[in-house]
């Protein structure tokens, strides 16, 4: 009984995000275009995040590669480091944790942000103000994490890689040319591409789970609180199964 | 249910003089019947108060009349004109002529108190030139006696100071109707009073027409030309301060006992 009670509590939720979701792609193209909004979202989601990213793009790329280094001595492939350690780093490691950080920093201030206004009666104050507060807050909030979020990986990826030539110069001397050549000559068509684009579908689900959490916050502060911790529990998860479906993509076009 | 009270003496505002007129209204929450045939006249320049106990539906009126709630039945005319059945595009015409002051302010957080000024001037004007937008602004802060508050964050302000500030906020697009949910409550005596007599004040100056939801009698007292008092979701009774702290209802007596 209870677990049906809980299974109807999932498909419901599902069913909610489903329809918040195609509330926004009917949104999207309806004016007025609030364009402002959103360049200022670009810049607190984007701008704001830089640091974080950068920060744990760095360790990231040197803690893998001091991880990876007695593996691959063991197996005399030790000059394999830099190939493999850009094509995790690229392909998989980069865009999935930058995603996850995103999802805890981004995930939960929007969570937090819309749900309060939410209790506070300021989405009302803004629909009697004659604006559009799902197209206000929602739709340049989704478009900025879906168009910041690119950014931030690819950001990540070069701070980590260059965390990486760190790393293997701790033990050893590579020159910084010689590293990126084998980076660069290892990575194919197919490591960048779908790793770039499945960052915008991470993007989004940050987004949209976010605003859809604080848009139907209720039961005062301790439910804005719920919704930033249930906004990142949700998109995190999303991230991995999004993940999961781009790689069976890929492998069903041959790009892996 | 007939009080005796209803209408004793009241000079109800006519056909040509009301500005919003609600018929039969029914609105439910699950099976929760919150308004039940609920009428209701506000005539031009008129400030009504609607008295009820917490949780009898008062914010959920006001809420119906600016179209942030839709009611399940019954009519809501506010300037002659239908609501209930309006677009988002049509309600946005009526809502320029109504303010609305929220219970809990809803000023925005992450803005100034300039920009909260702006941000309605912004949205409903948007060719109007920066030093009008400033007159305006500067306007609305004097008639609260807020002047020097511009630059200042919300979170700044105190209790007294933030409901001010909304109700500038609420004062820049000059409306004609302005509906006042619950504003004095949580304010200590005094900026309840100071609060009291801006609205007064405010509704002489500019002859809005007032709805104000309160179960605070100071406010209801100063500020009440009419009172409607909603018991179980009805009009259950309708007129003047005197007449209805007279009376011996014992439904409305306990409203008016000290």
């Amino acid at each position: 009984m209870e677990l049906s009670k809980s299974v109807q509590q999932f498909l419901l939720e599902t069913g909610n995000i489903a329809r918040f979701t195609g509330r926004f792609f009917r949104q999207l193209f309806t004016p007025r275009n609030e364009y402002a909004e959103f360049f200022r979202q670009c810049y607190v989601i984007g701008y704001n995040s830089l640091a974080l990213v950068g920060l744990t793009g760095f360790i990231m790329g040197l803690v893998l590669t001091l991880q990876l280094r007695p593996s691959l001595l063991r197996y005399g492939v030790e000059s394999q480091l830099p190939a493999m350690v850009g094509i995790a780093i690229v392909r998989e490691i980069g865009p999935v944790i930058t995603a996850l950080i995103f999802a805890g920093k981004i995930g939960s201030s929007i969570g937090a942000e819309i749900g309060s206004m939410k209790v506070t009666e300021q989405i009302d104050a803004m629909e009697v103000s004659g604006t559009n507060p799902f197209k206000y807050l929602v739709v340049t909030r989704v478009l900025a994490a879906t168009f910041m979020l690119p950014v931030l990986v690819l950001l990540s990826d070069a701070i980590s890689l260059y965390g990486s030539w760190l790393g293997i110069n701790i033990k050893g001397v590579t020159s910084f040319d010689l590293f990126f050549s084998q980076v660069f000559d290892n990575l194919a068509f197919g490591d960048v591409l779908p790793a770039f684009i499945k960052t915008f579908f991470f993007g989004f689900a940050v987004g949209i789970i976010g605003c859809y959490k604080g848009y139907y916050s209720n039961k005062g502060t301790e439910g804005v609180g719920r919704s930033a911790n249930s906004a990142v529990v949700v998109s995190s998860v999303l991230v991995f199964i999004i993940d999961l479906v781009v790689v069976q993509i890929t492998d069903l076009m041959g790009l892996n | 249910m007939d009080t005796g009270i209803k209408q004793a003496g009241i000079k109800k505002p006519g056909v040509d003089t009301a500005v919003i007129r609600i018929r039969d209204l029914n609105i439910s929450f699950g099976s929760n019947h919150v308004l039940k045939d609920f009428n209701l006249v506000l005539g031009k320049g008129e400030s009504v108060v609607v008295l009820g106990k917490s949780g009898s539906g008062k914010s959920v009126l006001i809420k119906c009349i600016v179209g942030l709630l839709k009611p399940d039945s019954g009519t809501i005319e506010v300037f002659g004109s239908e609501i209930t059945e309006m677009d988002d595009e049509e309600l946005d015409h009526i809502r320029v002529k109504i303010g609305f002051l929220f219970q809990s302010n809803a000023l925005y957080d992450s803005m100034t108190v300039r920009e909260n000024l702006e941000f309605p001037l912004r949205r409903r004007w948007i060719n109007v030139e920066q030093d009008e937008i400033n007159n305006m602004v500067m306007e609305a802060l004097t008639n609260v006696g807020l002047e020097n508050t511009v630059d200042m964050m919300p979170a700044e302000l105190s209790g007294g100071m933030r409901k001010r500030i909304a109700l500038a906020r609420t004062l820049i697009l000059k409306p004609e109707i302005i509906l006042y949910d619950e504003p004095t409550s949580g304010l200590d005596p005094v900026t309840a009073k100071e609060i009291s007599d801006l609205i007064v004040e405010i509704q002489k100056k500019y002859n809005t027409s007032s709805l104000i939801i309160s179960h605070e009698m100071n406010t209801v007292r100063r500020t009440a030309n009419r009172i409607v008092i909603l018991i179980d979701g009805k009009c259950y009774a309708d007129g003047t301060y005197e007449e209805l702290s007279g009376s011996a209802d014992k439904e409305v007596q306990p409203f008016f006992s000290k």
